[in-house]
């Protein structure tokens, strides 16, 4: 009996004893006729092979460890970013548990959400009564100041029309008829959770800026010089948002963060539960109507969004996710350019502290080869990054990334000689990276933590940056962009790099020669 | 440092039931008659817990309820490891339950056992507008190419599936003819079926019935050949490896596992269980149904049971035991006894810790009622219960077997009743899901996630009740829970809030 109260031992060691090794030897010999260990062994060498690779690439239908979620979840990411907004999701009530479980598990952080919780007689009868219930349920409890409106798969295939059915529970009293109930169609069978997103914010500016579904008077633009800033889903919401204030505070801009969610994902624990805080105000978000112009930090999530903006007179300027050295030159150069604030020295000096770092390290990393997937964005931002790290970008994936993107990719690499070996992969997902990591090995792998079943199959070190990261904590508290931001991308891929020498080099008197103490 | 304040019964009684109007008050009038029916104080003597449930959660309310794909794809079907598990449908609903129940098992990941991946269907507009039957047998083909050692398939189905018109059925027969009789399981557990994951249950156990049982040839030679002994491990996903520590105490008192439902399970297996003498049932809510159906086709008595905390432990070991021989009666007595000094040990060790602490619990399944037992055995008291999809039976187990006189019981709690019953009841743990988790640890509360046990496990069995009780003493007694009030703020607010 191996385990004791002294000493307890957990999952990790308690099923790794003898006790427990012969019990399952026997329950697979017994009872689950188990397939030949030869033949097992046969096809793991096999799905190794540039044959299996061809099999797996001429797939059509399946898809296997995607890399995308779907809409409804961008929605809600989106919705929770505005001042004391609840997201409402009309459709099943499982999705609902599954967006919020998803989140939380990223962000250590209370997601709440409510669901129109239809079943099968709203399949037949359509969402109107559970809408009508759900809002003056909602509105009553939660107290929230906007009720964000998004569906499930199952409300968009049986046709539920959020406009009209909104309009009738105002008008059987569910909530005011002046109160804000901005909504957007997301579908789940269209795009990903980055269309989601996009969709979710459009309902929203429109909701204020368009006269609030034909009851209220459309705004009129009046320009003033302020700048709407969006930052897309983004798993270091947190990091970034506060980082990118910091920025602008620098520079001495006035701003309005739209789809604010930083706070609340990193409320305190302090005795306190925040089912609301920070977020865009709604005064904010309609009056985000009148800025000079709108950044977009990610091009794909707000592909709908941005045009609508530009549609009232704005500049819009949309940006891949970018991290490093010229994308944030290119960022903070943007940002002057359409403000007039010129780019403060204390900017240029963490400029020069980035590049003092890349400079310092940058050997470790030059010519060393890259796997990246993620968000198209995301995949955009650090390839820029990696390609003037010196590191080479071999195969670029993302699962809900398209033709246009792909194109905007092999651009990017076109335009560097350390890209000049690399493939881009739109819409393909983690088992197709699984074979182009057995047959053409890269020295590291970028992604989420699904990632890690890749590095345990293939022995490609895994860089944990994307989402969702479940098994790493924190993370999303630092900031990706800036120049701070590209510091610490650094660092984790260098970390990454020597934990994967140090764990190499470590046999006495095998490969120790190579254990530096100085690297 | 318990901050309950000591109560008679009788106070405990009418705190708890001025808590439920206080509460109620939030609600429109319609919606506050229909949560009122969930929400009780137990009365000692009453064969059930005096609440309704298994009926629709209201909308808008913060329901913590999934749906039938989840109890049938995340709970049900997805463990067993040897067949590929499709979800059907749109991406999310696979992604979002993609290895996130933590099934444990041991096989080649890809090759021959495909647990922790997400295969899906990844419906785009044009499924949903042609139908996606097509799609799903172009699907088998390629799965049958690409992963050769799969022992068999099922379509979980998604929402929109059941909304188009799709005959996954026609084409699950039609492939499986393809592939030399293949098993081929098309489940129907769209997620807007029925009113939680409950419906899921039911109708993944139902398609083992109608999809794997009724197609084994009745003269198909056995695997093994039987013993006396044989019994099977229904209700129990091996989550942080549960199943294991409860099979390693059933083969020591002398039984012989010939299956484990479906936590770390396979196809041979479940094809194998027909020929048990007895089916053990941990999980009753999930999968009664088909020990019923084992029961009435083939005469196989089954026996629930409690592996969570020494006493529950024995009473249970005991129980399994009186179906066989002198045998296996004396097994279960030395069981027993061998574990006997580590069960000492272990609450010797923690009881001192957590006498006195109070807990609330919100979950699925059985855990609402099975845990109750273990955290007694630490001399801890649980004040406040209620299950996620719980149906009538469970309660009457729960009023008659578990629950003290005075226990706030909550069926499907909304978010909203949740917080406000820990903020009045201040109980020194709560034991709920990944969803309530944060909320409670920011207002102060110690917390531990009783699906996946937090990540650590596994709970049942001797060897779990070590971890659980290592686990409850680390949540409760962590020195973080004395910082969260910054000290010259400390005497601004109540210990707990919930948002308003």
């Amino acid at each position: 009996m191996p385990q004791s109260a002294e000493h307890v031992l957990d999952h990790f060691d308690l099923f790794r004893g003898p006790e427990y090794q012969q019990m399952l030897a026997n329950k697979k010999k017994m009872f689950e006729n188990p397939r030949d260990p030869a033949e097992v062994e046969r096809v793991r060498e096999w799905a190794k092979t540039p044959e299996y690779r061809e099999k797996n690439f001429a797939r059509e239908a399946l898809t296997v460890n995607p890399a995308k979620a779907c809409q409804p979840l961008g929605a809600v990411f989106a919705a929770v970013g505005f001042e004391q907004t609840i997201p409402f999701v009309h459709g099943s009530q499982g999705c609902v548990a599954y967006y919020r479980s998803h989140l939380s598990r990223h962000f250590k952080e209370p997601s709440s959400c409510v669901s129109s919780s239809m079943t099968e007689d709203a399949a037949v009868f359509g969402g109107l009564n559970n809408m009508i219930d759900g809002l003056a349920n909602t509105y009553n409890m939660y107290k929230p100041k906007m009720i964000a409106v998004s569906t499930t798969c199952m409300a968009e295939v049986i046709g539920d029309d959020l406009n009209a059915f909104i309009k009738t529970s105002k008008e059987k009293g569910s909530v005011p008829a002046e109160y804000d109930v901005p909504f957007a169609h997301t579908p789940a069978f269209v795009g990903s959770h980055v269309t989601g997103y996009d969709n979710a914010l459009k309902g929203i500016i429109e909701h204020f800026w368009d006269g609030k579904a034909g009851t209220a008077p459309k705004l009129e633009r009046t320009a003033n010089e302020k700048i709407n800033f969006i930052g897309g889903f983004d798993g270091y919401t947190v990091g970034n948002i506060r980082e990118v204030k910091r920025i602008f505070g620098l520079m001495g801009i006035d701003y309005t963060i739209l789809a604010d969610n930083s706070e609340v994902f990193d409320t305190p624990t302090d005795g306190e539960f925040r089912m609301y805080d920070g977020g865009t105000t709604l005064e904010d978000a309609a009056n985000a109507i009148h800025a000079k112009a709108t950044i977009s930090m990610q091009e794909y999530c707000t592909e709908k969004t941005l045009p609508l903006i530009a549609a009232h007179g704005q500049e819009v300027a949309a940006f891949n996710h970018p991290v490093g050295v010229s994308a944030t030159d290119k960022f903070l150069m943007t940002l002057s350019r359409i403000t007039g604030k010129p780019i403060p020295e204390e900017l240029a000096r963490e400029r020069g502290r980035l590049v003092d770092a890349v400079a310092d390290s940058s050997a470790h990393i030059h010519g060393k080869k890259f796997a990246i997937y993620g968000d198209p964005d995301l995949c955009l931002g650090l390839a820029g990054f990696l390609l003037e790290l010196g590191a080479e970008p071999t195969h670029i994936l993302a699962t809900n990334g398209g033709k246009a993107w792909a194109e905007k990719v092999q651009k990017l690499l076109d335009s560097s000689p350390f890209g000049q070996n690399c493939h881009v992969y739109p819409g393909k997902d983690l088992w197709h990276m699984r074979s182009l990591l057995f047959t053409e090995p890269v020295d590291f792998l970028i992604g989420n933590t699904y990632g890690k079943y890749l590095e345990r199959d293939t022995g490609t070190p895994l860089i944990r940056i994307g989402f969702p990261i479940f098994d790493r904590h924190h993370h999303h508290r630092y900031p990706v962009w800036g120049y701070q931001g590209g510091l610490n991308v650094l660092v984790w891929i260098l970390d990454r790099i020597f934990e994967s020498i140090d764990a190499t080099t470590n046999v006495p008197a095998k490969s120790d020669y190579s254990f530096d103490i100085i690297r | 440092m318990s901050v309950s304040p000591t109560l008679s019964v009788a106070e405990i009684k009418d705190r708890n039931k001025a808590l439920i109007e206080e509460v109620l008050k939030v609600y429109p009038e319609k919606t506050a008659k229909r949560r009122a029916k969930h929400l009780n104080v137990h009365q000692e003597g009453k064969p059930d817990c005096g609440v309704k449930s298994n009926i629709k959660s209201i909308p808008g309310v913060m329901t913590i309820r999934g749906c039938a794909y989840a109890g049938s794809k995340g709970v049900v079907w997805g463990p067993i490891k040897d067949m590929i598990h499709i979800s059907h449908g749109p991406v999310g609903c696979g992604q979002y339950s993609w290895a996130a129940r933590r099934n444990y098992y041991i096989g080649t990941t890809g090759i021959d056992t495909f647990v922790t991946m997400q295969f899906t269907s990844d419906f785009q507009e044009k499924d949903i507008v042609f139908g996606g039957d097509k799609k799903l047998a172009k699907i088998m083909d390629e799965i049958q190419e690409l992963f050769p050692l799969n022992n068999g398939i099922t379509v979980q189905s998604e929402c929109p599936i059941g909304l188009i018109g799709d005959d996954i059925e026609a084409v699950s027969k039609a492939k499986s003819k393809e592939y030399d009789g293949k098993t081929i399981v098309p489940v129907r557990c769209e997620g807007f079926r029925g009113v939680s994951q409950s419906l899921g249950h039911h109708i993944a156990n139902d398609a083992i019935r109608d999809w794997v049982f009724d197609k084994i040839a009745p003269d198909a030679a056995p695997r093994f050949e039987p013993t006396p002994y044989d019994v099977a491990i229904i209700g129990d996903y091996n989550i942080g490896g549960d199943a294991w520590s409860s099979r390693i105490l059933l083969e020591e008192m002398g039984l012989r596992v010939i299956a484990q439902w479906s936590g770390d399970g396979s196809l041979a297996e479940l094809e194998a269980t027909p020929k048990a003498k007895l089916n053990v049932l941990h999980c009753y809510r999930s999968m009664n149904y088909i020990s019923r159906h084992m029961e009435e086709k083939y005469g196989i008595p089954w026996c629930e049971y409690n592996f969570f905390g020494p006493s529950k432990i024995a009473e249970s070991l005991r129980k399994i035991a009186s179906y066989f021989d002198d045998k296996i009666k004396e097994g279960a007595e030395q069981v027993i006894a061998k574990y006997q000094p580590l069960m000492d040990a272990v609450i010797a060790k923690y009881r001192p810790r957590l006498e006195g602490k109070t807990v609330m619990l919100f979950v699925g399944g059985l855990r609402p009622r099975h845990v109750i037992g273990a955290y007694e055995d630490l001399g801890m008291e649980v004040v406040g219960t209620g299950y996620e999809f719980g149906h009538n039976d469970d309660y009457q187990r729960t009023a008659q077997h578990y629950v003290k006189d005075g226990t706030l019981i909550y069926d499907d709690v909304t978010g909203y009743e949740f917080e406000k019953f820990v903020e009045k009841i201040q109980p020194d743990l709560v034991g709920s899901g990944i969803k309530e988790k944060y909320v409670f640890q920011k207002m102060g509360v110690p917390f531990r996630q009783m699906h996946s046990w937090d990540y650590s496990g596994p709970y049942h069995g001797y060897d779990g009740f070590a971890i659980f009780a290592r686990d409850m003493d680390m949540a409760i007694n962590s020195p973080v829970w004395k910082m969260t009030k910054a000290p010259w703020k400390a005497e601004e607010q109540p210990l707990l809030q919930a948002a308003e």
